[in-house]
């Protein structure tokens, strides 16, 4: 089973880079472009200093380009396989495993960005951050039943995956990926930004132990606890679904 | 154990969330038949299949005939598990294959040679059954080099006798098999049909959905008629041929 989930992950990607040079390295590549470019000129215009701004961003770029894919793939998960799912059965779990394992070829083709960003800023990190790959198992369960979920409700709702793609792109304005919490901090009315953000939380459990050496209580409880309650929405959902789910695609 | 499949009472509603304008789904609605009902809230759903039993044991060679869109397909599709019944039970005992689409989880834009080991992963077979299976595809299906060719430059014979070869390369306990099995060039089909026939008798139990009398009359014992998703008639070939064919 395991086999066949990476032999699908890794022909999607090969699939989607098939004729090119570069191949997956396109990835990188373009990440590297936006975080160089959006560096250069937010530094500027929030004034931060480049050798904390550049590191920064990168990873939150990164992390937060992994977490959008995997949700909105995760939407498309069983319609777009809807030739494999009425050919074949196997279990639809092949199906969320593969979005993400996908994605996470993808995240590790965009880690030479950052990696390229703390190396040229001279960004050192700690042990500390050794913490920041439980959250990353964390985010790799969530994101699993995510997919379920999500690709449970849009096989049903077409429009779902609209609505869902769309707040995305206001979540990315109003989480801090581009811009710092503490420049929030100053004003009580802009926190609750912040605080009911669930994913400011997941990607500041993951963030902070890279770039700040330091995780708040607070911050990994909201976050185990938003992750707990998504696998329960989606073992709930998916258990109701699955049998239509065929019928759906 | 003995190998058996029993199917009992199963329906199956198909819903058209998707229908692509409601006009449509109204002049359907009044228009035809019994066979679309209006669910609750207002939803059109397909009786795909009405109160369908059966049961099969060893030997048992069951055709299914009747019209296009009759429910043949969709049987099939509930006999392999795909789609599970709304109402009814399926109790299946043996390894069941189901052949139903020519290129089934075939993908198009990678070459044969991946699409074969895709699908021994599918199959999950082990590394060397892996290998034998490669070379007995390649062999069978006679692609030569366009083995290393995405499917997509593929004509649609060569699709066929791709998905053909890699569909029969197994012979399973239970075999649910659409007619697209046998189409094909001629040459290839001379072929084909021996590879079949092998697969065929040694399954134990094998369900064919086809539209051709000769092939029916070759290959089953047992007849299905279904039409609107209803079995018009369950019975040896010569009854059911004697009652569905025009005279």
């Amino acid at each position: 089973m395991w086999r066949l989930v990476w032999v699908l992950s890794f022909s999607d990607i090969k699939m989607r880079y098939r004729g090119s040079v570069l191949g997956p390295f396109w990835l990188s590549l373009s990440t590297g472009v936006q975080v160089a470019g959006m560096g250069f000129v937010y530094s500027y215009l929030f004034k931060i200093n480049m050798t904390i701004y550049l590191p920064y961003l990168a990873l939150s770029i990164i992390f937060w380009g992994y977490l959008c894919a995997i949700i909105n793939d995760g939407c498309v998960c069983f319609t777009q396989s809807d030739y494999l799912i009425r050919g074949t059965r196997i279990p639809f779990s092949v199906y969320a495993a593969r979005n993400i394992i996908k994605n996470t070829i993808v995240l590790a083709h965009n880690a030479i960005v950052v990696v390229l960003a703390f190396a040229i800023m001279k960004f050192h990190i700690g042990l500390f951050s050794l913490y920041s790959i439980l959250a990353f198992l964390l985010w790799i369960i969530t994101g699993f039943f995510l997919s379920l979920l999500c690709g449970a409700i849009c096989a049903r709702f077409r429009d779902v995956t609209q609505i869902i793609a769309s707040v995305m792109q206001i979540a990315f304005f109003v989480t801090p990926i581009m811009w710092m919490a503490n420049g929030l901090r100053a004003s009580e009315k802009a926190q609750f930004v912040l605080t009911y953000n669930p994913f400011y939380y997941m990607l500041e459990v993951l963030r902070s132990p890279i770039m700040e050496g330091s995780m708040e209580v607070h911050i990994v409880v909201v976050s185990v606890c938003i992750s707990l309650v998504i696998v329960a929405v989606s073992f709930v959902t998916f258990a109701r679904t699955r049998g239509r789910i065929a019928f759906w695609i | 154990m003995m190998t058996f499949l029993d199917v009992s009472d199963v329906s199956i509603d198909f819903p058209l969330y998707h229908s692509d304008s409601r006009s449509l789904k109204k002049t359907l609605l009044k228009t035809t038949s019994s066979r679309f009902s209006s669910g609750p809230k207002n939803r059109t759903n397909l009786l795909a299949l009405r109160d369908i039993s059966f049961s099969l044991k060893p030997d048992d060679r069951l055709g299914l005939v009747g019209s296009n869109g009759a429910g043949k397909t969709t049987l099939l599709r509930t006999l392999s598990g795909i789609y599970q019944p709304n109402k009814g039970v399926i109790t299946i005992d043996g390894q069941v294959t189901a052949l139903l689409d020519p290129n089934q989880g075939m993908n198009m834009e990678l070459t044969g040679r991946e699409n074969i080991f895709l699908r021994a992963c599918f199959l999950g077979l082990s590394k060397q059954e892996a290998a034998h299976f490669k070379e007995d595809v390649i062999n069978f299906s006679g692609l030569n080099e366009f083995i290393e060719l995405p499917i997509r430059s593929y004509s649609s014979g060569m699709v066929v006798r791709l998905g053909f070869a890699m569909a029969t390369a197994f012979a399973p306990e239970i075999l649910l098999m659409d007619e697209w099995i046998l189409a094909g060039d001629a040459a290839f089909l001379s072929k084909a049909k021996k590879r079949v026939e092998t697969m065929v008798s040694a399954a134990k139990i094998l369900v064919l959905a086809s539209h051709s009398t000769a092939i029916l009359e070759q290959w089953c014992n047992r007849l299905i008629w279904l039409e609107n998703g209803v079995i018009k008639m369950d019975g040896s070939i010569e009854d059911v041929f004697k009652a569905y064919l025009p005279p």
